[in-house]
């Protein structure tokens, strides 16, 4: 889907104002930065900011806090299974830390649990890797130059970009473990970006004062996961992968700790019951919601499954009333719509141009502010470049980048997005891009500490699910480094925790069973059971002619 | 609603394909995964990030009255008439388990872990099938020659999709294979970040214990302040940059 004779000639806008723009950019002439009230101001566009986009929860620990309707209605809901009819007496595995999902946060995790000596089993919903983090592009932030940079920048930065919102003790973590989380990663093998003397290459992201953004090309997501999965199967004797097995409720015990998990075979439809003596939750996050009918950048799992059990099990929610929309999602052509247009373009130098051909942001804005101020430019003031299906983008001028540092730098620097594009018979080094917010990011979740734990004993968070450390906007490659650093830390904290004696005692779905008579007595969430496992993106028509087939939500 | 909504414009022109040899109408602008969902599919295999990086939906197809085999990933390839598919979700391969803390950044320990790499019969067989385009015969020859460094540099854009692995005819798993060349490469050959040892080395010291016990302590107001006057480092300057002052530095 090359672009249309219309989308050409609007294109021609842009090359009439890019010599102009790539002067500036050259001279270090940039748009200010807004003040933090211009900012505040800004935001009223964004999607946070419609009341009409949430409701308070009737139910459960949080009873009372506003967030997002898709999210709700998967609290507000029972379980898949009832519990009467699972047999906790015969687990199917037993082991000592279980973690459940398989992205970043839950590789690491299983790594340093096994380190520990601990026995392992990571049961994740697809296969192991398919996560979000596979999916992260732009890099990975952490003050690692100490001539420029240090944690107490990182630390301006983070709460900055959360609004000052931010849970100040999990930023200090985030921030003095993250020098140390890349050199493991550089120890584990990930190919960083470096000079010939070994020095890593940095950048800016949105809201970086210092330039601490490090990078596997454009793919860094991808190279972080498929070397610490490679590792999680080199510990294959303590390791035990269940793919294919979501969680669908967590099982506590007599004492009130968190002692393992129902998991489903997602191609037999049975049940089964791990029992662990500890629970790494790291399932993600919730993109395939679809909030407020955003297009997602999101992996084909991330249906914030692990919100609900650990919900369930009574674990307030923090932060949940703000989700990131990445600026800049694929609008065209629209068989990628959605997919996430790395950070690093505008890093690298790429304006961001109206349909005049015009800026109108300076392009490092936090994301959240440069998104309402996408939104605004299109839907607000007019502005925006039509699709041919009737939709509305911004132009992400991409050759600006050949021409500041050269031909053949678009290639080099983002083959991912070149290949993408080409496959639409769209050359990027030439011709920009078309882009529109797109739902990125979780940025609030379950609430935990510093050391992973919840308010349940045994139970342990890390990654996208939890919620605190960006407050309410996160900023780029701050989610690689949160998995990583929280991941270790959680792996870490429940072999420690194991190791200091958990009592054993009976199992117990109980938990279930109060939440269910809660949601019933509420009158709220009838007919709806969670979690939702995965999206149901199956045509209407098709449901409405399988006549033998009943369904709650997506469950069969 | 004021977004770029997710509704599927359903074009009105549709096109015949065949999955799995049963045929089906899907509207011609849809990619494959999305052609399969609208004709009734469920997926839970065949389906990962939606984005072409994690590959999970390879996908093959033949085309009536070609005789080619044609590869792509199903989220990112677009239904063309006429088109017979399947995806292969899941291809059984080898992967050597090895001790990655003592393994030798060494040919030798490639050759160990995989002497099937000896069967390669350079029938290219596995290049034309990548669907990323990945120049696979190439990175296997640099291993035989023993070059890891262009092994990885080569392979780096592999989604581990398993295609080559099941066209190879020395039944090898190309993939893990060059998994273990970028990890050597990355984690043992290339040269070492040494400013990270030393940042490192202050947090352990505790060089900013105090500065981020202030930080953590100021009211937002406070903080708001700090942040304002933060030094920005120019967004085209050299990697050398100081900032003027060395506040907030070890």
């Amino acid at each position: 889907m090359a672009y249309t004779p219309e989308l050409k000639e609007l294109i021609k806008v842009v090359e009439k104002t890019r010599p102009e723009r790539v002067a500036r950019k050259r001279a270090g002439e940039e748009i200010p930065f807004l003040s933090l009230d211009e900012r505040k101001e800004r935001l009223r566009f964004h999607p946070d900011f419609k009341e009409e986009g949430r409701r308070p929860l009737q139910v459960g620990p949080s009873k009372g806090y506003a967030i997002a309707h898709e999210i709700a209605d998967l609290l507000e809901a029972s379980s898949r299974v009832d519990p009467d009819r699972v047999d906790l007496s015969s687990p199917a595995h037993e082991t000592d830390v279980l973690i459940i999902g398989g992205g970043g946060a839950g590789t690491s995790a299983a790594i340093l649990a096994a380190q520990r000596g601990a026995n392992v089993i990571l049961a994740t919903k697809l296969r192991h890797g398919d996560a979000n983090t596979m999916m992260a592009e732009g890099g990975i932030q952490a003050a690692s130059k100490g001539h420029k940079d240090s944690p107490y920048y990182h630390y301006l930065d983070v709460m900055g970009g959360g609004h000052f919102t931010n849970v100040p003790e999990l930023v200090e973590t985030l921030v003095t473990e993250a020098p140390d989380a890349i050199r493991w990663l550089e120890h584990q093998g990930v190919n960083f970006t470096k000079k010939a003397d070994g020095t890593l290459e940095t950048i800016h992201g949105g809201g970086t004062s210092r330039k601490r953004m490090h990078y596997a090309a454009d793919i860094t997501g991808a190279e972080i996961m498929r070397t610490i999965r490679d590792e999680a199967r080199n510990h294959a004797d303590r390791i035990t992968v269940l793919e294919f097995s979501p969680a669908v409720e967590l099982v506590l015990n007599e004492h009130g700790a968190c002692a393992g998990a129902v998991l489903y075979n997602m191609e037999t439809e049975e049940y089964f019951l791990v029992k662990a003596k500890a629970v790494v939750m790291a399932t993600g996050g919730c993109g395939r919601l679809h909030i407020q009918g955003f297009m997602t950048t999101n992996h084909y799992g991330a249906t914030a499954d692990g919100i609900v059990l650990g919900y369930r099990a009574g674990v307030p929610v923090a932060f949940l009333h703000t989700v990131q929309y990445h600026p800049t999602g694929i609008v065209f052509p629209e068989q990628a719509e959605g997919i996430l247009i790395t950070e690093k373009f505008r890093g690298a130098g790429a304006n961001l141009v109206n349909v005049e051909g015009n800026q109108f942001v300076n392009e490092r804005e936090p994301r959240d502010v440069e998104a309402a101020s996408i939104i605004k430019e299109c839907v607000h003031d007019g502005k925006g470049v039509p699709t041919p299906t009737g939709r509305l983008g911004i132009w992400l001028d991409s050759p600006m980048i050949e021409e500041l540092a050269g031909e053949g730098t678009v290639k080099r620097e983002f083959p991912g997005k070149y290949i993408l594009y080409k496959r639409f018979d769209i050359d990027i080094s030439k011709e920009p891009m078309l882009i529109y917010p797109t739902l990125h990011y979780q940025n609030g979740g379950l609430e935990f500490k510093p050391s992973g734990e919840t308010c349940v004993p045994g139970l342990f968070l890390a990654g996208e699910v939890a919620g605190g450390i960006h407050g309410a906007n996160r900023l780029m490659g701050n989610s690689l480094l949160d998995i990583i650093v929280f991941g270790r830390i959680a792996g870490t904290s429940a072999a420690e925790y194991i190791a200091a004696g958990v009592k054993d005692g009976e199992l117990t779905l109980d938990h279930v069973r109060a939440y269910n008579a809660e949601v019933a007595t509420s009158g709220v969430g009838a007919g709806r059971v969670a979690p939702a496992i995965i999206p149901d993106y199956t045509d209407p028509s098709v449901r409405e002619r399988q006549l033998t087939a009943n369904y709650v939500g997506n469950v069969r | 609603m004021d977004t770029a909504t997710l509704t599927e414009k359903v074009a009105a022109k549709t096109v015949p394909i065949y999955i799995m040899g049963k045929k089906y109408e899907v509207p011609d602008a849809l990619t494959i995964m999305k052609a399969m969902e609208y004709a009734g599919y469920q997926y839970i295999r065949g389906c990962g990030c939606r984005g072409g990086v994690c590959g999970a939906c390879a996908t093959v197809y033949r085309k009536a009255g070609d005789y080619k085999i044609y590869t792509g990933l199903a989220c990112q390839t677009v239904v063309e008439p006429d088109m017979y598919l399947t995806q292969i979700p899941f291809y059984p391969a080898n992967r050597a388990v090895y001790d990655y803390e003592t393994a030798e950044p060494t040919p030798e320990t490639v050759y160990k872990l995989y002497p099937e790499l000896f069967r390669c019969v350079a029938c290219n067989a596995c290049t034309k099938v990548c669907p990323m385009d990945v120049e696979v015969l190439d990175y296997i020859s640099a291993l035989k020659r023993g070059d890891l460094k262009a092994a990885a540099e080569i392979s780096f854009d592999c989604i581990q999709c398993g295609l080559c692995a099941s066209r190879c005819m020395g039944e090898m798993a190309q993939y893990h294979i060059a998994q273990l060349a970028r990890r050597l490469q990355g984690g043992k050959l290339a040269p070492k970040a040494q400013h990270l040892d030393k940042m490192c080395g202050d947090i352990e010291g505790g060089a900013f214990t105090g500065m981020l016990g202030d930080l953590k302590s100021m009211s937002v107001d406070e903080l708001k302040k700090v942040y304002t006057a933060r030094e920005m480092e120019p967004h085209m300057g050299a990697d050398e940059w100081t900032p003027a002052s060395s506040h907030g530095l070890a």
